[in-house]
């Protein structure tokens, strides 16, 4: 068993350095303390918003390619009909016109409309949010749960047969292209081959025709397991090698020597006593994963076909389709921003080290 | 301190149990659904495109236009056994000897399906939108370009009147609306029309289906209509599935969910030819895949644009290259055999149009010898590492734009590379995205760029794009593919337009031919197969266009999905393979398993050392 040096500043969470340096200089309570804090965070949650505005809109213009000619390339259109597709998607406008108003759309919370749906960007984006929601926060949170507790106990005997093996197959996953461990699942669990049943569905989220909530509910819980596992298999590994190397800083510290003098056993100790502390550092990864849950795991939801807003976005890209992709980058950044912010709001509350 | 607390470990446990319990549920569920599935007779075909619109004026991409043609007859088709025009919505049509008068006259029994007749009032109000709606005209505008009036004679008549004369008159593919229904609409969205989405559902059409339900990314449901007057289909319901990665929508195929998936891969095709109860379908292509050479861009108003390469402004050069490139090697390499290796412009499954280079004619066969030779004489001298330098002084050395998204063209654009290199020819391989060359084209920055067209059975529109009309106006706006510009061209393009003759009209569009041919701008390679794929036990058969060497997907009439038989005891396959409740049983406690798995290793090991 290797023990790991540490820096020795957790003391048993119950924190001496709760207290910061008694009164910031120049007086000012605790309370101005935190709305100063808030405030600041705020502050920069809307600068960040802002830039991510203006980047977005310039961004997408860059691409490559000319919407109009791609969405009519193959087709026997005339001149006429290419112009007034232009002007209905508003591109025979100036640039800085299209951004004003863009800009003033924002303001309303009217994200434009999609040249290749025809349909209000939002509009498309809540239709595909509760499918997104459901499959990337089931994976995440079953991810997540997967990644604390294998971490937890890798973490808790560094270089053992449970640390190598678990380490190594989480490392492995991690490495692995997505699209093809969702293919390789699909031909093995769904299609059916050789002797091997089609034991799920290939793609999609509800097989058609079913009209009871019962059994909607149940064919969507068929649809996702494939999807979920392979979400799953990849991104479990980043949990278990923060909460790892997490738990490993916490086991040199004074605390949990006295914990077992105590008498405890070893796996009470971990339980109780490190694993709590060690679960800090995740709290920010966590939080960070959830602003990304929105924009879903566009590799999963487009290798099986699952109506989210990761394959929203996909098919707005080979458009490009940018009123669609500049509204959904919007909210993709918005919801990490929006995360952020709440990871730094609440980690004070858990950590008192940090409290402003 | 410890008593009174749960053992610790539950809420993780608790919580593997469930997540098992869950995928035990999900699977097991499949049974249930799958016994459903088997009383309706549904066809499924797996599709990737997003819908547009379902507004019949505006919906312009391939899956809507295709699903639409179903919903909306048209005036006339085309006769699968014949590719000749067919009587549709009318039995017959007259042209005035001028050609500008046409006249068709409308079957008493079509019906839409709210029970109201079709009759000549609808046909000249949606012919009459388009023309007088710019809203309206998005989808089908190039059809009645040359529309001066409609009018109705009586109930069965419809009289179209020209302004100049018009080749499509026989191929007038537009979707014919109910007056009663989209007249209200057109007039209450006014400027937004272009905007409505045609998703009141059952939509009110008279085609042999009906459109019922569409969730967006999931699918879109169709049912037969009985009362067609063409009979009613052989299937009571068709979905369209969303699949948005082709190699899954195979698996779908291999499993039963989906009845038919298109665009295959020559791959995906070899691979699903050997699996039972699968028929993989290769037919004739549609498509040529060429590449132009920019032979100088300039505006109609002759002011020149771009960066081409100056060299190729001559003629000797461009027939070079072409003379320099082995098509049959492009068909073997690039598209492993599953396609035709390209004389004309026009692909071999249309006999009359189809022209090749024969005999005199056939001045560019592929011969580096004597390609060689054109250039030694023309004084593009070889420089000391073997590439040639132009008359001017410029070294031969040519961009090349590829679509990295097709295979075929990836692998074509690596054979021409190797090939002009024997005849002193030093290829820059751009392999780029779409857009990527889409820029380079319309900017003219390119010198030999890849290109490719799906022809109609009319073959007038992939000719409109080289006359010295589809020149760009300013920068930019080019109509056509090519910037080519050429008088006897035009001359010969205006002809074929007034020439209603059918014999006559092949014979003018064959020279067409000949001209694209010798200048050697529009290059054409290959005519690849069309590939695709269905499930015989749950098609029992279907009607290809033409019959044939003809296709499933993208025909210009309703023929496949109108003429689909479901085979016998058919859709039980639809269920997702052979679900019997244990192998699911034993999928779902695998997968448990695999979850629990780890967890188990630790809590041995765990146990052992507190043991210790």
């Amino acid at each position: 068993m290797t023990t790991t040096p540490t820096e020795a500043d957790g003391p048993d969470g119950a924190g001496t350095d709760e207290l910061p340096a008694p009164a910031a200089p120049g007086g000012g309570g605790r309370a101005q303390r935190v709305i100063a804090y808030v405030f600041g965070r705020l502050l920069t949650a809307a600068v960040s918003l802002f830039a991510v505005i203006v980047a977005g809109f310039f961004l997408f213009r860059i691409l490559p390619g000319d919407p109009v000619r791609a969405m009519t390339e193959g087709r026997e259109v005339t001149a006429e009909q290419r112009e007034e597709l232009r002007r209905q998607f508003g591109l025979d406008q100036p640039v800085w016109r299209q951004f004003l108003d863009y800009a003033e759309g924002l303001l309303h919370l009217d994200l434009g409309v999609s040249f290749q749906y025809r349909e209000p960007v939002v509009d498309l984006i809540l239709e595909r949010l509760g499918p997104t929601l459901l499959l990337a926060g089931t994976g995440t949170i079953i991810a997540a749960l997967l990644g604390l507790f294998l971490g937890a106990r890798a973490g808790w005997n560094p270089g053992g047969r449970g640390d190598r093996v678990n380490t190594a197959v989480a490392l492995f996953f991690w490495s692995v292209p997505t699209f093809w461990l969702g293919l390789l699942l699909i031909v093995l669990l769904a299609s059916g081959r050789g002797f091997m049943p089609g034991l799920f569905p290939t793609g999609g989220m509800v097989d058609p025709g079913l009209t009871g909530p019962v059994e909607r509910a149940l064919s969507t819980v068929q649809h996702m397991v494939l999807p979920v596992t392979t979400m799953v298999a990849v991104i479990y590994a980043q949990y278990l090698m923060i909460m790892r190397s997490s738990l490993m800083d916490e086991k040199g510290a004074d605390y949990l020597t006295t914990a077992r003098a105590k008498g405890l056993r070893d796996v009470l100790v971990r339980r109780r006593h490190a694993v709590p502390n060690a679960l800090l550092p995740t709290v920010t990864l966590i939080f960070l994963n959830l602003g990304q849950v929105v924009s879903g795991v566009i590799l999963v939801e487009t290798v099986f076909s699952w109506p989210g807003l990761g394959q929203l976005f996909y098919s707005g890209l080979e458009v490009p389709d940018l009123g669609l992709v500049q509204g959904l980058f919007v909210v993709f950044a918005a919801s990490v921003i929006l995360m952020n912010l709440l990871a730094d709001l609440v980690y004070p509350l858990l950590d008192p080290r940090v409290r402003p | 301190m410890t008593q009174h607390r749960p053992p610790s470990g539950t809420l993780l446990r608790r919580t593997v149990a469930s997540t098992g319990a869950l995928i035990l549920v999900g699977g097991l569920s499949a049974v249930p659904a799958a016994a459903e599935e088997t009383d309706a007779n549904t066809l499924t075909v797996a599709i990737a495109q997003q819908v547009d619109s379902f507004n019949p004026f505006t919906a312009q991409l391939a899956v809507t236009t295709n699903i639409l043609r179903h919903v909306y007859d048209s005036i006339v088709t085309v006769d699968p056994e014949t590719n000749e025009p067919a009587p549709s919505l009318a039995e017959s049509w007259d042209s005035s000897d001028d050609g500008l008068t046409w006249t068709f006259n409308l079957r008493d029994d079509a019906y839409f399906t709210d029970g109201e007749q079709l009759t000549a009032d609808d046909v000249v109000w949606t012919f009459t939108t388009i023309m007088e709606n710019d809203a309206a005209s998005i989808a089908s505008g190039n059809y009645v370009a040359g529309f001066e009036e409609v009018t109705a004679e009586d109930d069965q008549t419809v009289v179209i009147e020209l302004s100049e004369p018009q080749a499509t008159m026989t191929a007038l593919n537009v979707p014919i609306v109910p007056r009663h229904v989209w007249e209200p609409i057109v007039e209450e969205e006014g400027e937004d029309f272009s905007d409505y989405a045609g998703d009141d559902f059952p939509t009110v059409g008279s085609g042999p289906f009906v459109l019922t339900e569409h969730a967006r990314g999931e699918h879109i449901r169709l049912e037969a209509n009985p009362e067609h007057w063409r009979g009613a289909p052989g299937f009571d319901e068709l979905y369209f599935r969303y699949y948005s990665e082709k190699d899954a929508a195979v698996e779908a195929l291999r499993s039963g969910e989906v009845s038919f998936v298109y665009e295959l891969t020559d791959a995906q095709a070899t691979s699903l030819e050997s699996t039972d109860d699968i028929a993989v379908n290769i037919a004739d292509g549609k498509r040529f895949q060429a590449f132009t050479i920019n032979p100088g861009a300039e505006t109609q108003d002759g002011e020149a644009f771009g960066d081409g390469h100056p060299a190729l402004q001559d003629l000797t050069l461009r027939q070079a290259i072409v003379m320099g490139i082995d098509n049959e090697e492009i068909v073997q390499q690039g598209a492993n055999g599953q396609a035709v290796a390209a004389g004309g412009y026009i692909p071999p499954r249309y006999t009359d149009f189809h022209w090749s280079p024969e005999g005199e004619e056939a001045i560019l066969d592929f011969d580096p010898d004597a390609a060689n030779e054109m250039l030694d004489e023309a004084g593009y001298d070889r420089g000391d590492d073997g590439v040639r330098v132009s008359p001017d002084g410029d070294r031969l050395e040519l961009r090349m734009h590829v679509h990295s998204d097709r295979p075929d063209n990836v692998q074509a654009g690596q054979v021409i590379t190797e090939r002009l290199a024997d005849i002193g020819i030093e290829i820059d391989n751009q392999t780029v995205d779409p857009g990527i060359l889409s820029d380079a084209l319309y900017d003219a920055e390119y010198d030999l760029i890849f290109t490719g067209w799906t022809v109609n059975p009319d073959p007038d529109y992939v000719f409109s794009i080289h006359t010295c009309d589809g020149l760009p106006t300013e920068p930019g706006t080019m109509q056509g593919d090519a910037y080519f510009c050429d008088e006897e061209y035009d001359e010969l393009y205006e002809a074929q337009l007034s020439e209603y003759d059918h014999e006559a009209r092949a014979e003018i569009v064959h020279q067409l031919q000949e001209i694209l041919y010798r200048e050697a701008v529009v290059n054409v390679l290959a005519y690849p197969n069309i590939m695709e794929a269905y499930r015989t036990d749950q098609i029992e058969s279907i009607q290809l266009e033409p019959t044939e060497g003809g296709n499933i997907w993208g025909q210009d009439g309703y023929w496949a999905w109108w003429s689909a038989q479901p085979a016998e005891g058919g859709s039980a396959a639809n269920s997702g393979g052979i679900s019997t409740g244990v192998g699911i049983g034993i999928g779902a406690v695998v997968l448990v398993l695999l979850a629990g798995g780890a967890f188990l290793f630790f809590r041995n090991r765990s146990t052992v050392e507190d043991r210790e």
